[in-house]
C-alpha cells in the first residue's frame, strides 16, 4: 500500500509542478492545488498506514497496544487542508482579478513589474 | 510578568479585533494601530528584559506537557526579534497614519497589519515546527492581501507571483515537516533536536535539512531563489513595502538560523558549507541586480537580497562571533531598510515618482530629509561610526578567523557596490539639479491623502537615531546579539527550558 501511495504522491507532486510551469493562470491554481494535496499525502503515508487499529486505550491499560493508527498526521493533514482551502480560494480570487485588470490569462502577459 | 511571552501574540490579535469592531470609525482604527504597535513594542522590550535576567522561557500552551502540546519558547534572539517586530510596527503605524489611502482603509488596512504582526511574532516565538508553519501561513495571508490591497495593476502582477513563490515555498515545508515526524516522530523543535543527534540514517536527515533550506530560503530570498522579491515588493503602498522589507525575509532568515542551530547538525561540513557558498553568491548577485536598477524602490529591493546574503553568512561559518554578526546584522538591517523605504515614500510624496531620472534637486528643497537619507543608506554601505559598519566589521572578522577569504572578499565587495548604489541614490534624488520636463504628464499623479507630514517624518527620525545610537554605543547591543548567539550554539538550555518545565 505504501507503495502505491508513493507513486500517486509522485504523480501528484509531478503533475502539479508542470502545470505550475504552464502559461495559463488556471493551470497555475490547478497546480498549486495537486502540489498541496501531494503534500497532505505525504504526512499521511509517512505516518504508517495501519489499518483497524484505533489508537485507543483498552480497560485496564494506560497507552494503547503497540501497533496502532496514529492519530497526530491526521491532525496536521486537517490543519493543512484547512489553511490550503483558504489559500486557494484568495489566490482564486486574485487571479480573477488579474485576469480582469490586465485582461488575459497569459502569465508571459505579465511581466510588467519585472526587471 | 507571568505572560510575558504570550503576550507578543495576544497583542496584535486584540488590536485586530478592536479595529475591527470599529470597523466605521477609521479615525479610531488608526489610533488603536498605534496604540496596539506600541504596546507590542512595550511587550517586546519586557519579554527582552525577562529573558536576559532569568534565562530561556518557555510556556506550554494549554497545559500540555513538553513534547505532546504546542510550546512558546523565547531565548534572546527570538525576543531581540520580537522588539525589532515592535519598533518596525509602530513606525509603520505611524508613518499610514498620513499614507494609506482611505480606499485601502476602508478595505480594512490596519486590521490586517496587526494580523501579519502577530504572524511574524508567533513565528519567533514558536517551539513546534508544525506551529511555525500554521505561523507562516498566518503571515502569508495577511502579507497577501496587503500587497494585493488595492488592485493596481503593478500590485496584482507582483501578488501573483508572490502568492505563487509563497505557495510552493509552503508546500515544500510542508512535505519536510511531514517526513521529519516519519524519522522522529515528534515535532517540538527542542525533542526533534534530542531525537535527531544520534539517529541511523544521517544522509537522511540531510535531504530534509535541504528541503527545510530550499523552502525557507525561498522565504528569505536567497540566491538563486529570490526572482520574486524584486517582482513584488516596490509594488504595494510605501508603508506596506517598508514592513514587509524589514520583517517578511527576516523571518525566513530566522527559521534558517533557529533550524540551522537547534535540529539540524549532525553534517555541519556539508550543510554549512552550501549554507556559505550560497550566501557569498546572494550578496554579489543581490547587489549586482541593485546596480543597474534606476527605480528608488527597486533598488532598495535588489539591497534586502544582498543583506540576506551577510545574514546566512555567519549561520554559514558556524563559529560564536559570526553568528552573534548575523544576529547584530539582523538589529541594524530591519531597522535601516524600513527607513530607507520610508524616505522613499517621503520622496515620492513630494515629488511624486520613483523614477530616479525625474528626480533631482530635492537637497535644495528638503536638506534636512537629505540628512535623513544618509543615515541609513550609508548605515546599509557600512559607512562608520554608523550600525552597519559595526555589523559587517563582526562578520569580516569572523570570517578572517576561520580563514575563509572568500567569503570575506565577497562581503567586502558587496559591501563597496552597495555604497556605490547608495551614493547614486544620492546623487540622482538629491544633489543633481531637478531636470526640466514637464514632470505632471508622464509620471503617475501625485496622491494626496491628506495627512500632515509630520507623521510621515517621526518614524524616519526615530529610526535614524535608533542607528545612530546602535553606532555610536554597539557595545551593549553586541554584547546582546554574543550573548544571544552563545545560546544558540549551546542548544542544551534551549533544550532543557523546554522540556523540564512543568
Amino acid at each position: 500500500m505504501e507503495i502505491v501511495l508513493a507513486v500517486v504522491i509522485g504523480v501528484l507532486y509531478a503533475t502539479g509542478i508542470y502545470m505550475m510551469l504552464r502559461r495559463s493562470l488556471v493551470k497555475l491554481i490547478i497546480g498549486l492545488g495537486l502540489l498541496s494535496n501531494g503534500a497532505n499525502l505525504l504526512i499521511f503515508t509517512v505516518g504508517r498506514l495501519t489499518r483497524g487499529r484505533p489508537p485507543l486505550v483498552p480497560d485496564g491499560a494506560t497507552s494503547p497496544v503497540a501497533p496502532f493508527a496514529d492519530p497526530l498526521p491526521q491532525a496536521l493533514i486537517l490543519t493543512a487542508i484547512v489553511i490550503s482551502f483558504g489559500v486557494l480560494a484568495f489566490s482564486v480570487v486574485l487571479f480573477h482579478r488579474a485576469y480582469q485588470t490586465v485582461g488575459t490569462d497569459d502569465l508571459d502577459q505579465m511581466k510588467a513589474t519585472d526587471t | 510578568m507571568r505572560h510575558a511571552v504570550e503576550l507578543p501574540i495576544l497583542i496584535p490579535i486584540a488590536t485586530a479585533i478592536a479595529s475591527l469592531l470599529v470597523w466605521r470609525w477609521r479615525g479610531l482604527q488608526r489610533w488603536i494601530s498605534v496604540i496596539g504597535t506600541a504596546a507590542l513594542l512595550l511587550a517586546g522590550l519586557m519579554l527582552l528584559a525577562s529573558v536576559w535576567q532569568d534565562g530561556i522561557r518557555a510556556v506550554q500552551i494549554g497545559s500540555w506537557p513538553a513534547p505532546f502540546g504546542i510550546t512558546l519558547v523565547a531565548d534572546l534572539f527570538s525576543s531581540i526579534m520580537v522588539v525589532l517586530t515592535g519598533l518596525t510596527g509602530l513606525a509603520t503605524a505611524v508613518y499610514s497614519l498620513s499614507s494609506i489611502d482611505r480606499e485601502r482603509e476602508r478595505f480594512g488596512y490596519y486590521p490586517l497589519l496587526q494580523i501579519l504582526l502577530m504572524g511574524v511574532c508567533g513565528a519567533f516565538l514558536t517551539g513546534d515546527i508544525f506551529n511555525l508553519f500554521v505561523w507562516f501561513e498566518v503571515m502569508l495571508i495577511a502579507s497577501f492581501v496587503l500587497l494585493a490591497l488595492g488592485g493596481e495593476r503593478a500590485q496584482i502582477e507582483g501578488a501573483i507571483k508572490y502568492v505563487t513563490i509563497n505557495l510552493v515555498s509552503s508546500a515544500l515545508f510542508l512535505s519536510a515537516v511531514g517526513l521529519l515526524y516519519g524519522l522522529a516522530g515528534t515535532l517540538n523543535m527542542a525533542d526533534l533536536a534530542v531525537k535527531l543527534r544520534d539517529v541511523p540514517h544521517p544522509g537522511l536527515i540531510t535531504t530534509v535539512a535541504m528541503l527545510f533550506f530550499v523552502s525557507f530560503g525561498i522565504k528569505a530570498a536567497v540566491f538563486p531563489l529570490f526572482f520574486w522579491l524584486p517582482a513584488s515588493y516596490h509594488t504595494p503602498p510605501v508603508a506596506v513595502s517598508a514592513v514587509f522589507a524589514g520583517l517578511l525575509t527576516k523571518v525566513g532568515v530566522y527559521a534558517l538560523l533557529r533550524v540551522f542551530t537547534l535540529i539540524f547538525t549532525q553534517d555541519v561540513g556539508y550543510t554549512h558549507r552550501l549554507i556559505l557558498i550560497v550566501a557569498g553568491l546572494t550578496m554579489i548577485t543581490g547587489v549586482l541586480g541593485a546596480v543597474i536598477q534606476n527605480e528608488f524602490r527597486r533598488i532598495l529591493s535588489f539591497h534586502i537580497i544582498s543583506q540576506i546574503g551577510y545574514m546566512i553568512m555567519g549561520l554559514g561559518l558556524f563559529t560564536p562571533l559570526a553568528l552573534a554578526g548575523s544576529i547584530f546584522y539582523i538589529m541594524h538591517h530591519i531597522i535601516v531598510k524600513a527607513n530607507l523605504f520610508l524616505v522613499s515614500g517621503v520622496v515620492h510624496r513630494l515629488r511624486g515618482t520613483y523614477e530616479l531620472k525625474k528626480l533631482g534637486g530635492l537637497y535644495q528643497t528638503a536638506p534636512s530629509l537629505g540628512i535623513l537619507f544618509l543615515v541609513p543608506a550609508l548605515s546599509l554601505a557600512g559607512m562608520p561610526p554608523l550600525s552597519g559598519f559595526w555589523a559587517k566589521l563582526t562578520l569580516v572578522q569572523a570570517g578572517l578567523a576561520v580563514e575563509s577569504y572568500v567569503i570575506v572578499a565577497a562581503a567586502l565587495t558587496a559591501g563597496l557596490l552597495t555604497l556605490f548604489s547608495m551614493t547614486k541614490i544620492w546623487a540622482e534624488v538629491f544633489w543633481k539639479p531637478a531636470p526640466e520636463t514637464q514632470e505632471s504628464e508622464n509620471s503617475e499623479p501625485v496622491t494626496r491623502t491628506g495627512g500632515p507630514i509630520l507623521f510621515l517624518v517621526a518614524p524616519i527620525v526615530v529610526l535614524a537615531l535608533v542607528t545612530l545610537i546602535i553606532g555610536i554605543l554597539p557595545a551593549p547591543f553586541f554584547e546582546l546579539a554574543m550573548r544571544a548567539s552563545e545560546q544558540l550554539l549551546n542548544p542544551e538550555h534551549y533544550i532543557r527550558a523546554v522540556l523540564n518545565t512543568q
